[in-house]
Order: structure tokens, then sequence, then C-alpha cells
């Protein structure tokens, strides 16, 4: 009885629904933190930032685990949203229910389905690019040299004098790029035991690691002359679409958990509806500042 | 005033139903909205037409049998009511009103305006009691101390009459408000702690072996119960499920 009551019961489903979802709230915390590097930070800074989250272990278990509570939330979403339909087969002719509760708590399964369509669309436009394009750009940085000359250099992981790498010197005879690393190309020495048994001619030596351009991409997707302007209205919508979820489902997720305290309530409801609206506001600031005001 | 009527007629369960027009004039102001239809009916009568079937018993709104979603809302328009208690002076003259049985999967209709709620009574009969006979060896009602915000919160949840307008009101014909007021009253109550965790597991499968549906915290059983029982009540139940199935 226990076991599957914490997992098949309607009252489970919702567990899990406010759980995931109040997850859910805390990534979008630091996913907000993240990306507000794009307006108030510099390239670099950003990028170093996005190399951390793409390798860092623990921010590894924590994607997963966002990863998870996106999909439990829209699967458990959906079976509920199917009990419900099924448990009024026959429809009221005239129903009021503007009368008795919020628009947004009576489509939190359509605003769940758009917020879905959002989140697939913006990881193929960045998530996607970031993990598979093989010609993702690197940061490079451009110094004037004392003869008066513009020089392009990588800016790589690397300390001292490995930090800055010539453009040029890349993808010549000794140094090659892979990815965002940079290897030394070395010619095999014939009489070691390595090369026997391999028609490789050359072996390579790991030499630096670049940073991936993700802030050029990102700048350059809500600047695009084409779809930028289209890509930043409606990404803003989306936003719009999300602080409607959230009005609803922060105070919503609570009540769910069994948390109603008439102490505590009018805390939970405001700064829910505080979360609703500053969180979507500050995430949609960043693609309008991108296209209208960065100068690029 | 003289008022247009759009009434769910259905012969029987199996029949499919539909919207029928009636008028009806001279409706005195201080009708209850029973009467109102008493009068309809007793005009359908001399034509020699079939009346409308409805449920009511007490008509002073402790009952809990009336019922009708009117006008899209369940109980009518008025808040705190029950249909019993709804009079026609809420209404104006010339208007139209739709009324329409309360419709959930667990509540099929019977006939016309009258819904099976017996479902209520199931879910009663799987935890909403006592294993106590109180019968000719009552105890002294001060032998146990209870405090005093507990035994109004209890009397609040048991002031629950079992309409179903929650039910009715809510998009996903949840029956959380009720099943949870029945869950608190006793919950509340040294005498209910006893069998508590029973009790919770065994009510919330009952409600879903019924086919009720989820309840999605809308707030819309709150606002349309005649009670006023507290949404409170749910996340209490919440409270006691969550708790009793880690059990």
């Amino acid at each position: 009885m226990a076991k599957s009551a914490l997992l098949k019961s309607t009252l489970a489903k919702k567990y899990w629904m406010a759980l995931t979802g109040l997850f859910l709230c805390l990534f979008l915390v630091g996913h907000l933190l993240g990306n507000l590097q794009l307006i108030f930070a510099d390239a670099l800074q950003f990028n170093m930032y996005a190399l951390f989250m793409t390798t860092n272990p623990a921010v590894k278990i924590l994607s997963y685990l966002t990863y998870f509570s996106i999909i439990f939330h829209a699967v458990d979403g959906i079976l509920l949203a199917v009990q419900n339909q099924k448990a009024r087969p026959v429809k009221y002719v005239n129903n009021r229910p503007d009368r008795n509760t919020i628009w947004a708590s009576r489509n939190m399964a359509v605003l769940g389905t758009l917020l879905l369509v959002f989140i697939v669309t913006h990881m193929v436009n960045f998530w996607a690019v970031m993990h598979f394009n093989k010609d993702m750009p690197l940061q490079t940085i451009s110094i004037t040299t004392p003869m008066g000359g513009k020089q392009d250099f990588y800016i790589t992981t690397g300390s001292g004098s490995s930090r800055y790498l010539p453009v040029q010197q890349v993808d010549g005879e000794n140094l090659i790029k892979e990815g965002n690393k940079f290897y030394y190309v070395m010619p095999v020495d014939e009489n070691s035991t390595a090369a026997k048994g391999s028609d490789k001619e050359t072996q390579k030596a790991f030499f630096a690691e670049g940073y991936k351009d993700l802030h050029k991409i990102t700048v350059a997707f809500f600047k695009n002359p084409d779809y930028g302007l289209i890509a930043t209205i409606l990404y803003v919508l989306s936003m719009v679409v999300l602080g409607f979820h959230l009005y609803h489902g922060f105070g919503s997720a609570f009540q769910s958990m069994g948390v109603n305290n008439p102490n505590y309530n009018l805390l939970i409801k405001n700064f829910g509806k505080a979360f609703a609206i500053i969180i979507p506001l500050l995430f949609a600031v960043i693609p309008v500042y991108i296209h209208f005001f960065l100068k690029a | 005033m003289n008022l247009k009527l759009k009434i769910w007629r259905q012969k029987d369960a199996r029949d499919k139903g539909r919207m029928v027009d009636y008028n009806i004039n001279n409706v005195s102001p201080d009708m209850s909205f029973l009467e109102m239809l008493d009068v309809l009916n007793e005009e359908l009568n001399n034509k020699g037409e079939e009346p409308v079937a409805f449920d009511h018993d007490c008509r002073e709104g402790i009952c809990g049998m009336c019922s009708l979603f009117i006008n899209g809302e369940a109980h009518g328009p008025d808040r705190g009511v029950t249909t019993c208690q709804l009079h026609m002076r809420k209404f104006k003259d010339g208007d139209t009103i739709y009324i329409e049985p309360f419709r959930a999967k667990a509540f099929p209709v019977i006939k016309d305006l009258v819904v099976d709620r017996s479902a209520f009574d199931r879910i009663q009969q799987a935890g909403g009691y006592i294993s106590i006979n109180t019968s000719g060896n009552t105890q002294d009602a001060n032998a146990i101390p209870i405090k005093k915000h507990n035994a109004d919160m209890a009397f609040d949840a048991a002031t629950c009459i079992g309409c179903g307008a929650c039910v009715a009101s809510c998009k996903n014909a949840s029956a959380m408000l009720f099943v949870s007021a029945k869950v608190s009253q006793l919950a509340l109550l040294p005498q209910g702690r006893v069998e508590a965790t029973e009790r919770v597991l065994n009510m919330v499968a009952k409600m879903d072996e019924e086919g009720f549906g989820a309840c999605t915290n809308t707030g819309a059983c709150e606002v349309e119960c005649p009670k006023g029982i507290s949404l409170e009540n749910i996340a209490r139940m919440n409270r006691e499920y969550l708790f009793a199935s880690m059990k």
C-alpha cells in the first residue's frame, strides 16, 4: 500500500509535480544569474562561465537533475491532465470559471506545453550549438602591436605565456585546433615503439584549451538581420508564459506538499507572485538588451 | 419578474439529454430558487408535461441534497449558500438562467438535474469514521483536553454537508475538498488520530477509484462551497497522506 501510494495516487503525482517544479524554480534562479553576465560582464567572463558550466562535475549532476525534472514534470503533468479530462466527460453548457478562479490556474497544462516547446527551441538554439557544433568559434582578443598592426590572439585556459595564442600560428604545420583544444603536432620518431603498427605519421601533444565563444553565438543569434527581432519577440513572449505558469505554480507547489499555515500563507503567496514577475522579467530583458542596445 | 430558463432534460441515465427552453412569468423575488422550480413543475404538470426532476430535502441549507449548476456556478451566483437558500432577488427581470446538473464522471446523471452522489458515501465508508462504540458508554466531553484552536478547525471541517459543489466547480471534477474535510475533522481530534494513517490512505484510494480528478489548487471549490470549507483542509490531507504513505 504505502509504496504504490507514493507513486500512483493522485496526491503522489502532485507531490512530484511540486518537488520537480520547485527544483526548476531554483534552476531558474541559477540560470538567470549566469545569463545576466551577458549584460553585466564582458564576453570573456561569460565564456569562462560557460566553460565551467559545461565541464564542472557538480554542475553536471545538477544539469542531469534539471533534465530529469523537466521530463518528469512534463510527463506527470500530462498524466494528470488526462486523468482530469476523464473526470468530467460531459462538459457544462454554461460555465463561469472566471467567477471563482484565476486564468493562470486553469491553464497550467497549456502554459506548460508552451514552455516545453520553448525549452526545446532554446536548447536547439544554444545548448546544441555549444555541445555539438564542430565549427563553434573560440574566444579571441585583438591586440594592437607596437608596430601599429593588429593581431588576433586566442585566449586559453593556460597561464603565463600560453594564455594568449596568436591566431596565425594555429592551423599551421605545428599547431592545430580540434574543437576547443589546441595540440602541438610532432613528427613521429621512426624508432619509437609507439609508432610501430600505427599508420599515423605524426602524434599530438595537448597544448591548451580555448573558450568556446558562446557570447558571440548568442549576440549573433539575437542580432541576426533575418530572424533576430522575431527571436527576441518570441523569447520575450515565452517569458510572459513562464510568468503566468509561475504565478500559479509557485504557491500551488507549497499547497500540494501540505504547506498551508495562515501565518505564512501571505508570505508564500506574495513571494511567489514577486518571483513570477521578477524572474521572467529579468530573463526577458537579456534578449531585448542584446537586440536593441548591445554594440556589436 | 419574468424569466427564461434553459434546463437540462434527460429521461434516464442512458438518454443523451439536451437543454430545453422554458418561460416562467410572475416569479416573486422572495421565492427561493427551488420554489421557482416548484412553480415551473406545477405549470408543467397542469399542461400534462413531465416535470423537471431535481434533488432537494431540508430546504434550509443543512442536508446537502440540493445541487444544480446555475448560470455556470454550483448553487448559483450567491456565495456561502446552497440552492435552496438562493433567492430569486439575485436575478433580474428578463434574465436567462441556465440550469444544469453537477457534472462529473463519478456523479452520473439519474434523471434531468438529479445526479448520483453515492461515490461520496463510498469514500466515507472507506474510512470517514472512528471505530469507537459511542452508544451507552459515552465519555464525559471534557475528559480529553483538546486545544480550542483544533476543536474549532475540526468543527469547521465537520460543517461539510457533502453536497458535491466542490466537485461540480472544480475544472478537474476533483473531490479533494470533500475528502479533505472528512479526513481533517477526525485527524484534528485525539479520537480520530488512532486510525488516521489507514483512514487517509483508504479514503484517497477510494477517491481515485471513483474517478475523481486531481487537485490543481485553483481554489474554485473553496469559493463555491456553501459552507466555506477552507483549502487548508486539502493541505492537511496532503500532509497526512504524505506521512501516512511513508509509514
